[in-house]
């Protein structure tokens, strides 16, 4: 196993093609080889019952102890719905410039939104969550491109817009270029 | 953008602070915490922020009251009141103390984006209309007081020095010099710069329409008082008053407008409300104070009471070296009014002006080239097309012989040197206008 490596944490049920889909994108984007590792933290801790919620920065800070030294980053890839205490929900969360990321896919369902079920729509939303925190663990902020995946997306229709792909500006900035 | 604006989040939840933190820096925006209001009150003292986002309930002192507390410190940053319990009467409070928004937690991601997103444009749009309001005072300076002679420069460093204070001014100077100007020029480079400059020619006024104008009038105060005005002191306020023509004032105006230098409260006429207004007063006039005050025609008192700091703005014949730049000014003001293309003066005509004393400073300057733009060829200003006829009369010519070589001078000119048509119009020979020519050594100016 390389060290300059990019590690996806499951946690809950992930289709094994679903994930490695993932990584390729991850690797493709960023040029590091990226390996897939299952996880069974138990999320009951980290639930909310007033918010009926899991909190985000506390997951954050469970995957950021875990012992993986040998990747430079890693990312916690989620079904349930997260929270930062101050939002009523993210999609995802990173230390910028650090080595820790967490995103969810439970608002990116199109079900969410009362509309028809689409596994499409949803690997493409979810690559750009993950490629979005990942992002900002190499330390981009949010970029004004419209179509850059480092765009803000507050809105699930948001991240409809952009593309899954770096801007040549965000990747000039993290030299991956 | 965002890397311009700076944020300090005031929350005693370190969950919040965090969260509000990493939220920010993702977006780009420099972003400090404090855990309390005492300690962002401390932060406050060094250093500014563009926008605060302070909880409402903290320990010790809450939201609401460090926002009274920043508002006191004149900091002008943007206060969003942060609150998790929504409540109708702190929001109205916090709003009623000046704070920009209120925003109930938890946040709609979207809608703390676009409440920040707005605040940071309001802070660029304020920094954009400080920046245009510099642009157009500075432009108002450069374009309106010309000239580089000694008696002007000076005049210039005396402006500058009574700028920065908020004492009485007197301006005194010949008729046409430019007092009003200086005035603009003081009141431009103060503080009050962004307040109204009131100007009131005290001459052009009788004394009950002059009082009326300086106090304002109550509705039915006199027969035509419809309705109630403001007076200009009233207007002025955290301004400037200009009080053209001080010495024309009437003893009983004077009385007036002493009490209201010295208590800055006024009351309408007809009415008996009183009214404080905080203005700098700036006189001008072309009289001699010192003597009207020795004879008794204007209060010694009030004599004292504007006469602070005076400033005399020497006449155009004593800044002679200024009259090119003047008539370049003048030039180009007033070929741009009119849609023409800027044109130059003829060497003879420039010469000219230099040597007249204008009597009438720089208006008369003013005047003269504006008419000499009128009638003129468009291409340049020609002696010709200069006033100076009635020079015949002036105090400048004493002999018959000065007094037949300017008036053959003029007409050679006008007539361009045409000697035949010249010597027709002085009712002469050609030979004698020859002779004449030769014997004052008249010359062609082109």
């Amino acid at each position: 196993m390389s060290e300059q490596s990019i590690l996806l944490i499951s946690h809950g049920h992930f289709e094994k093609d679903f994930l490695e889909k993932i990584a390729r994108e991850v690797a493709h984007e960023f040029l590091f080889p990226v390996y897939i590792e299952e996880s069974h933290i138990d999320l009951s801790e980290f639930y909310d019952p007033m918010r009926r919620q899991y909190d985000g920065n506390r997951i954050l800070k469970e995957i950021d102890s875990m012992s993986s030294s040998q990747f430079i980053k890693k990312v916690g890839l989620f079904r349930v719905d997260l929270f930062i205490p101050i939002l009523t929900y993210i999609f995802g969360q990173a230390t910028l410039n650090g080595c820790t990321g967490i995103a969810s896919l439970y608002r990116l369902r199109n079900e969410q939104y009362g509309m028809k079920k689409d596994e499409d729509l949803l690997f493409d939303r979810f690559r750009k969550v993950v490629i979005h925190e990942l992002g900002h663990t190499f330390g981009l902020i949010h970029c004004h491109i419209p179509t850059c995946v480092m765009r803000s997306s507050t809105y699930v229709e948001d991240i409809d817009q952009k593309s899954h792909n770096l801007c040549i500006k965000c990747r000039i900035k993290i030299g991956v270029i | 953008m965002a890397g311009n604006i700076s944020i300090l989040i005031v929350d005693d939840e370190e969950s919040v602070r965090d969260s509000l933190y990493n939220w920010f820096i993702e977006d780009g925006y420099n972003v400090a915490c404090a855990e309390n209001a005492k300690k962002a009150l401390l932060i406050l003292e060094s250093k500014n922020f563009d926008i605060i986002l302070a909880d409402i309930k903290m320990p010790g002192m809450d939201g609401l009251e460090m926002h009274r507390r920043i508002r006191s410190l004149n900091k002008d940053s943007i206060v969003i009141i942060m609150t998790a319990f929504a409540s109708v009467t702190t929001a109205v409070q916090a709003l009623k103390d000046g704070a920009y928004d209120y925003i109930t937690k938890p946040f709609d991601p979207d809608d703390l984006s676009h409440l920040i997103r707005n605040a940071a444009s309001q802070i660029s749009l304020k920094a954009e209309n400080e920046a245009l309001r510099n642009k157009i005072v500075s432009l108002e300076n450069v374009e309106d007081l010309i000239g580089n002679s000694k008696a002007i420069i000076k005049v210039l460093k005396e402006v500058k020095r009574v700028a920065q204070s908020s004492s009485p001014v007197i301006i005194t100077g010949e008729s046409g010099t430019g007092k009003e100007l200086i005035a603009r020029a003081i009141h431009s480079n103060s503080q009050r710069k962004f307040s109204p400059l009131v100007s009131v020619h005290c001459g052009a006024l009788t004394e009950s329409l002059l009082e009326s104008e300086l106090f304002g009038h109550e509705k039915g105060a006199f027969t035509g008082a419809m309705f109630n005005r403001k007076g200009r002191f009233e207007m002025a306020d955290g301004g400037t008053i200009f009080l053209d023509e001080i010495a024309t004032i009437s003893p009983k105006m004077q009385i007036e407008l002493l009490r209201v230098l010295e208590t800055k409260t006024l009351v309408r006429v007809g009415g008996n409300k009183e009214i404080t207004s905080d203005f700098r007063v700036i006189c001008a006039t072309n009289k001699d104070l010192n003597k009207m005050v020795n004879n008794g025609t204007f209060r010694e008192d009030l004599f004292y009471r504007l006469n602070v700091v005076n400033i005399k703005v020497p006449p155009l014949r004593e800044r002679i070296e200024d009259i090119p730049m003047l008539v370049n000014h003048f030039i180009k003001i007033y070929c741009t009014s009119m849609s023409r293309n800027i044109i130059s003066i003829d060497p003879a005509a420039l010469k000219r002006l230099e040597t007249y004393d204008f009597p009438g400073n720089i208006r008369e300057l003013e005047n003269m080239i504006e008419r000499a733009i009128v009638i003129g060829n468009e291409k340049e200003i020609r002696l010709k097309d200069l006033p100076f006829e009635k020079d015949f009369t002036s105090n400048s010519i004493e002999s018959l012989d000065d007094l037949e070589k300017n008036h053959m001078l003029l007409i050679l000119n006008k007539y361009d040197w045409n000697i035949s048509r010249s010597a027709k119009a002085l009712k002469v020979d050609r030979v004698t206008l020859y002779n004449k020519i030769r014997k004052y050594d008249l010359r062609s100016s082109k």
